[in-house]
């Protein structure tokens, strides 16, 4: 599903973000990627998603490989993947059913299906209620939730979440928190940067991946086998 | 509604203003192009008036037979570059000396005998008033044993053509000089609106719209935009047209293919620029 070989990402005036980093993760599992701010979990988000493409090693998403995928095709890849950001990164001015709509509307679903569509997951995310509220009027959990829902709108296969409930007070955290489990549950996997090392905690069947300066320090699935 | 007209429309309700401007802007531009081309319009005509009266005049040596005289006329009159030929008597050349020149009447009155020479005047074809065909029909005029001397104005002639010529570069230069500069106005027109809606942008590359649906209501926006401005500038041009013609000199409008242009145009420009524009703004982000 998702594959890092010697993944190294550096930048001209700040040296390495990323060093020799390789790991898998399958379809269906649920991941935490932590560390320190600046230790390269946003990096190798933004790679995954091939918003960038790494300086050496190679990179594989579903099919799509960071060598082989031109920009031209990136929407496909971006199609097969969801990516949930800790400042929601909602439409302001619209409600939260246009904003689902949007990202349907504007990847070719079918008119006669959008605005089922935008509703059904809306209800999966729980704010069937308040789908016709705009975003501003909704808390920061209803928010990440709108959000959550419109990356979930290609049925993408992989959700990338960075430092989804970063801006949530614990309440909303737990919410979201269990609403990836619920969509992890339905077979898809889930990768979540956070530095809340707490949270990781919270959730033992989920594995664990460190970053420290740009390298893989840790691993909780090679460390159980070592174990 | 189809998304693109329906986000091109909404651009325009959601920033009327800067899309008054850019079409302003634009129609400003285009004006001047307008401008340019109502004058070159006017100066084409006038050099073609101009052209039209070169004419080429073969003198000829008192004595000349009336055969060899028609024969000469026949054979120049079957040249392909020659529209008419015109045998002018010793005779008839003083009255047309009396008549455009009455100031030396009384001149003309004293004669005891008439100094002036019987010509042959050779009007040429449109389109080949060129120095190279005047001075070949010239030559050939004076190869005639009877003829004197052969008159076109060389030097007037290649003047003309110079000037036609700095006309034609000059309008290339400024025109593609303002056509750069209107270029220039729409595509930072689309750079203000794909600004104000990078964050959609965004959101689409996110969701995974493909860079093609992305650009095309900013495509439409252009095509409207710079139509809208090609419209102004017709407009404006048309005002200018009349101002002159009615309050100074008498001035031609220009031909229905050069306005259909400058509205192409204007639609034309509107989509390269916004094409340029977004293409850059996607590969950054």
């Amino acid at each position: 599903m998702i594959k890092l070989i010697n993944v190294t990402k550096e930048y001209p005036r700040r040296g390495p973000a990323l060093e020799d980093v390789s790991f898998h993760i399958p379809k269906g599992q649920f991941c935490f990627l932590t560390g320190h701010s600046g230790s390269g979990k946003s990096t190798t988000m933004r790679l995954i998603h091939m918003a960038e493409r790494p300086t050496s090693g190679e990179l594989r998403v579903s099919g799509f490989t960071s060598e082989r995928t031109s920009r031209r095709d990136i929407w496909k890849l971006r199609r097969r993947v969801g990516y949930i950001f800790q400042e929601f990164r909602l439409l302001p001015g619209r409600t939260a059913q246009e904003n689902v709509a949007f990202a349907l509307e504007v990847t070719g679903t079918p008119r006669h299906s959008v605005a089922p569509k935008a509703q059904r997951l809306l209800t999966q995310v729980g704010l069937a209620t308040k789908a016709g509220a705009q975003v501003h009027e909704l808390s920061g959990g209803e928010q990440q939730r709108v959000a959550i829902a419109r990356a979930l709108a290609n049925d993408p296969l992989v959700l990338l979440a960075d430092e989804p409930t970063g801006n949530l007070d614990d309440r909303a955290t737990r919410g979201i928190m269990d609403l990836f489990w619920e969509i992890n549950a339905m077979g898809m996997a889930v990768l979540m940067a956070t530095h809340d090392l707490v949270l990781t905690r919270l959730y033992p069947k989920a594995r664990v991946l460190e970053l420290d300066q740009g390298r893989l320090v840790y691993d909780s699935q090679v460390a159980e086998v070592e174990v | 509604m189809p998304y693109t007209v329906r986000e091109a429309a909404a651009a325009f309700r959601r920033a009327p203003v800067l899309t008054g401007l850019s079409s302003a802007m634009i129609g400003l531009a285009l004006f001047v192009v307008g401008l340019f081309g109502l004058a070159a319009h006017n100066l084409r005509l006038a050099l073609e008036t101009i052209e039209e009266r070169v004419e080429i005049v073969a003198y000829l040596r008192d004595g000349a037979l009336t055969e060899d005289i028609a024969l000469a006329d026949r054979e120049i009159s079957s040249l392909p570059e020659v529209l008419a030929v015109e045998f002018v008597t010793k005779e008839e050349a003083l009255l047309k000396a009396q008549r455009e020149l009455p100031e030396f009447n009384n001149v003309f009155a004293d004669l005891d005998v008439n100094p002036l020479p019987a010509s042959l005047e050779i009007q040429l074809r449109p389109g080949n008033q060129n120095p190279t065909t005047v001075a070949r029909v010239a030559d050939y005029a004076s190869e005639y044993p009877f003829v004197e001397d052969v008159q076109f104005g060389r030097e007037w002639v290649d003047k003309l053509f110079t000037l036609r010529r700095m006309g034609a570069v000059t309008a290339m230069i400024l025109g593609g000089g303002f056509a750069a500069v209107a270029a220039l106005i729409i595509g930072t027109a689309v750079r203000i609106a794909i600004f104000a809606r990078r964050d959609e942008i965004k959101i689409m590359q996110l969701v995974g719209a493909r860079d093609s649906f992305i650009r095309r209501p900013f495509l439409l926006e252009g095509a409207v935009t710079g139509t809208m401005g090609g419209a102004l500038a017709i407009a404006l041009t048309w005002a200018t047209h009349q101002a002159v013609f009615r309050y100074l000199f008498s001035i031609s409008w220009i031909p229905a293919g050069w306005v259909a242009s400058g509205l192409a145009a204007g639609a034309v420009f509107g989509i390269l620029s916004s094409s340029l524009a977004v293409r850059r703004y996607l590969r950054e982000v």
